[in-house]
Order: structure tokens, then sequence, then C-alpha cells
């Protein structure tokens, strides 16, 4: 400790006063850059939402184009396309092939990483948490290489037994192949945040209903599973967050295949509308559809956090 | 743990060492050594081996010529990995290398800069009472759940009015606000900042800013090592962001220098075997440091803490 001064009456008031202005300057900071660059540019895109360019003439003239209020047209536009429908119906299936098999995996995974009956668990679980460390971008390009048919071993295999091969990057099966590279990069980082629940459960709990005679399935599924739940929950709606943003996968793989269009996901439209088509208006209202589902989705979720979380303060 | 968002706690989160703390714990009994078992031994290898195939495959890959990678069987090796190398370094004057160095700027320097203001900003909530504490809190914590993507444009277009769009400042300044971070640096402030400790400095006369540099940061330190990483790998995966702001393929970080060149690609597949080895080689500084940092994962939070 430094810079001990002396404790006098007057020392301890000031104390007081700074005390009571310290914590507004510890947050200065994070306060000045999260109105900059979030709560600004959200607000900026509700704005923008509400706003379009009205031609005039031929519309070449410098006056001719003006910014005009819009009222809801642009949502009524965004909603009502059907481009923007096929993209959310596209994420939804998607997120329901996802989800529930990434979190599944992952909390298999981490209850046989839990299970003292099992051996190399140290190579399993780096490996297995490995993905983390690879970013989207170089995933999706690493896959897509691996689906090619002159590249992948999965068509070497299938040659080898002589099976019938079918095309992973065909329209019907892209959304798998999407998936798989989500799938992939996500699993390893949930099974570690569930396999850190379950280490945090106290042994005595099941050792009981192990002597009784309780099988290692049982005990994981009437014990281990409950206590995680909250876990499982909370990757699942993170999950779900990140499936509504899916971009950079599909963008990755665009060039390898014609079957993922510039549509594609909602994101991607948003990309398009406001760079391809400098329609930053309908982008803007698409986005804010975006956000207020991810809202939708997410809020009872947050309420139980804050309550549940900071139980440590007191 | 009753948290709902993750929080790895440095003791036990990301922890890939070999053993855990239950482990360490004398056993109650005399345990009898178990009988292993085969099938979740075999599954959880299986499921390894599903992580580690793409890896092992750009690894071989890598090693192949233009030539060889479309003919030979895929998992068999060559030995160009120095040629492609040395094609992949000198392409266009090394500006591969020129977006690695930008990706480490972008990471290294968004990282350390937000793991400070989060530490601040969670130290602020986590050791004072004040007006507005809870109502700040929630916004931040709201923040969370706001994707990030969707903000992407909204920034572009911002940033763009101040002219910073295309330059440096246009990655790093977004990526510094962490709302995940502060949540994190609240809990961990909480956890390992005893009060009565900073109440002795206090009536020591040490002032505010001087109990939290010198005395809150190191006891707070291995769970800031952890903000740290987390919005390092953040900032390093991130594609969106940096593929609005820029235009200039100099300031490119690796994510979208190496999505462009797999677009050229499309037309020149002589310059797949550079996107491969460019991949691999971006791989490796981020593998390097998730195993060489393992041990900071599992520091303990009481080991930072006065004992009294």
């Amino acid at each position: 400790m430094t810079a001990l001064g002396r404790t006098t009456p007057a020392l301890v008031r000031a104390g007081g006063r700074r005390r009571t202005l310290a914590p507004y300057l510890f947050l200065t900071p994070a306060i000045t850059l999260f109105v900059a660059f979030l709560a600004l540019p959200i607000g900026y895109s509700l704005y923008l939402s509400l706003r379009t360019v009205k031609v005039s003439g031929l519309g070449l003239g410098k006056g001719d184009r003006t910014e005009v209020w819009a009222g809801l047209e642009n949502y009524v536009r965004s909603l009502s396309d059907p481009e923007f429908a096929a993209s959310v119906g596209r994420v939804a299936l998607y997120g329901l092939l996802l989800v529930p098999t990434m979190i599944a995996l992952a909390l298999l995974f981490a209850l046989m990483l839990d299970s003292r009956r099992t051996r190399a668990r140290t190579v399993s679980r780096v490996s297995i948490f490995l993905p983390y460390a690879v970013p989207a971008v170089i995933s999706s390009l690493l896959w897509g290489f691996l689906y090619l048919p002159g590249v992948s071993p999965f068509y070497y295999l299938f040659h080898a037994l002589g099976w019938q091969v079918p095309t992973i990057l065909s329209s019907r099966l892209v959304m798998f192949a999407v998936a798989n590279i989500a799938l992939w990069g996500g699993v390893g980082f949930n099974m570690i945040v569930i396999y850190t629940a379950l280490k945090a459960i106290p042994s005595e709990l099941y050792e009981a209903a192990r002597i009784d005679g309780c099988t290692e399935v049982a005990v994981a599924w009437r014990i281990k599973v409950p206590i995680v739940l909250p876990s499982l929950i909370m990757t699942s709606v993170f999950s779900m967050i990140a499936t509504l943003q899916v971009f950079a996968e599909p963008m990755t793989l665009r060039p390898l295949t014609n079957t993922i269009s510039s549509t594609w996901t909602p994101l991607m439209k948003v990309y398009r509308d406001a760079f391809t088509r400098n329609d930053i208006y309908s982008a803007a209202a698409t986005s804010v559809v975006i956000a207020a589902a991810t809202f939708v989705l997410s809020f009872g979720f947050l309420r139980l956090v804050q309550n549940r979380a900071f139980s440590q303060e007191k | 743990m009753a948290t709902t968002l993750p929080v790895p706690s440095p003791g036990a989160a990301p922890d890939l060492a070999p053993a855990g703390r239950r482990e360490e714990r004398p056993p109650l009994r005399p345990v009898r050594r178990e009988r292993p078992s085969y099938t979740t031994t075999v599954i959880l290898l299986l499921g390894a081996a599903y992580c580690l195939l793409p890896v092992v495959w750009v690894l071989v890959a890598s090693s192949k010529s233009a030539g060889e990678l479309f003919s030979t069987f895929t998992f068999a090796p060559s030995s160009h990995l120095i040629d492609n190398i040395r094609t992949l370094s000198a392409y266009r004057d090394g500006l591969y290398w020129r977006w690695m160095a930008n990706t480490a700027l972008y990471a290294g320097v968004g990282g350390l800069l937000s793991v400070i203001v989060s530490a601040a900003a969670g130290y602020g909530l986590a050791m004072y009472s004040f007006v507005g504490k809870k109502a700040i809190f929630n916004t931040l914590l709201a923040g969370v759940l706001v994707p990030g993507v969707v903000l992407a444009i909204p920034q572009y277009l911002l940033l763009a009015k101040v002219g910073l769009t295309n330059t440096y400042w246009s990655v790093l300044l977004p990526s510094i606000i962490s709302p995940y971070g502060i949540y994190l640096a609240r809990i961990y402030a909480a956890a390992s900042v005893p009060t009565d400790v900073v109440e002795a400095a206090r009536t020591d006369g040490a002032r505010e800013l001087t109990i939290f540099r010198a005395i809150a940061t190191p006891m707070m330190m291995p769970g800031l090592v952890t903000v740290f990483l987390f919005q390092f790998v953040a900032i390093w995966n991130n594609f969106m962001l940096p593929y609005i702001m820029l235009g200039s393929d100099q300031l490119f970080p690796i994510t979208v220098g190496l999505s462009g060149l797999l677009n050229q690609g499309a037309s020149v597949p002589a310059m797949y075997t550079s996107v491969l080895t460019g991949a691999l080689l971006s791989i490796l500084p981020l593998i390097a440091l998730f195993l060489t940092l393992q041990r900071y994962w599992q520091v303990d939070l009481a080991a930072g803490a006065v004992k009294s």
C-alpha cells in the first residue's frame, strides 16, 4: 500500500466528498464510449428508419434530392419484402437446427468430461475448445474447402464405400453446411461454460446416490443436469442471439457456391441494402427490426440475470 | 455459480489444465480406482477428432502446391509449405504480414484499452453505492444484448460524418466499449477486492484513484486477464465491423484480408494455396496464446486477496 497520509478530520471529510464523486469518474470513460458507440448509433438508426429521400424533377440537380420524414413506410416495405421474410425463415430454421444440437452436444461432452471414468480428458477438452480460437471467417474458409468435391475427405470416403454422394453445397443442404461451421466453432465454448458449472457442484451431493447404486447416467440426469439448468438456459439464449446475427459464415462461403444469395440472412440483406443499393433508410428499418427481435428473445433472460448475479455484493 | 451470463471465474472457467479443483480435494474415503468407461472416452475422442479435423487438414493442405491441392488425396502431405509461405509473403510486397500486424494492433491495443475502461467501470459499480447506479448498470448490461453487427452500419455513417472511416480509429474506437467486459469486471471486483481493505486504505488517507490503481487492480488482475483474453479474441475474430469501416486493404485485419483473397481465388485458383497457407499462419498465434495462457485462466481469485 502506498502514500499513507495521517488521518485528520479534514481529510476524512474531503475523502467523503471525493467518494461521492469517485464512482462517476470511474464510470465516465465507459459511459462516454457507450453513448458514442452504442446509444448514439441506435438513436441514429431509429431516426434514419423514419426518413427517406424524396426525388423531385430528374433527381440530378443539387436540390432535387431532399431527405424527408417517411413515417413507417420503411418498416412496411422492409417487413413486407418477400426477401426479408425468406431470410427470416432461413435463420429460424437454421437456429432450430443449430441451437438444440449445439447445446445438447455441449452438455453431453461436459458430462463426459465430468465423469471420473472417462480417460484422455485433457486431450479431448483442449481439442474441443480449440475452434474457439479460430475466427468464423477462417473456419468457414476451411470448412468451405472441406465441402468441395475435389478436396473433401467425406466424398473420398463415400466413393470408397461406393455410396451415393450428396452435394453438400447444394441449395437443399447448404443450410446444414453453414450450421455445421457454427456448431464446430461454438460447441467447445458452450461445453466449457457447462463444464465449469458442473465442477462447482459439491461431489457430496451425488456421492450418496452413487453409493446407493445409482448409475452414472442416472446421476447425470437426475442430479447434475437440473443443477446446471441455468447454464443451459444461458448458453441457449446466447446462441440464439448469435444465430440472429449470422453473417461471416455465409459471406465467406459465397465465393465457393452459388446457392447463397446476397440476402441469405437478414443481416446480409441489411448489408446489401445499405452498401450495394445505397438505401440506408430501409437498411436502418430492417436492423431496428432485428434488434427488436433480439430484445424480445432475451428480455426475460436479462431479468433473471439481475436477480441472481450480484448476491455476493452485500 | 448462480450467475446467468457466462462468468469465467479465472479459477475454473476455460480451464484447460489437467487437474480440476475437485480432483485436488482429498477424498472423503479411500476411493477405489474406477473402471474406465470406454463409451464416454470414445465419444469424447470422436468429438475431439471432429474439432481437430479442419485444423489438421489445413496443416496438410498448406504443404501442397497449387496443382496438388485438388488432385492428391486430401490428407496426403507434400513438401511445398516453405514455397507457399514465400509466395504468400511476396504477395503485393508482404501485404499479408501487414494484415497480421494490423490484427495484432486492433486486438492488442483495443483489448488493452477495453480492459482499462471495463476495470474502472466494474470497480466503480461494485465498490460504491451512488445515485443512478442501478439505472447505469442496467443500461450498460442491456448493451450485451444489442447485436454488435446491427450497430456497425450507423457507426459507419456517424464516423463518416467526422471523417474517421477507413482509418485505424474506425475499428479501434468501437471495439473499446464492452458491456460484457464491464459485467465481468464488476463480478471480479466484488469477488476479489475486500471492502475492509479499501476502508483501511481510506482511513490511511489514500486517494480513491490510488486505491483503485495500486490496491484493487492487482487483486483483480487474474480476472482482468480473462476480460482481456475475451475482448482480444472478440476483436481478432470480428469481421463485419472492419469489413464495413475499411476501404484500403493496407488497413485490413486478417479476417477481411483473407476473405478478399478467397474472392480472388474464385477467378485465379492458384491463389487458393496462398489463402490456405494464410489461414494456417493466422490461427497459429491464437492457438499458441490459448495454450500458453491457460495457467492464467486457473489462477485462483482468492490468491490476490488479503487474508485478515
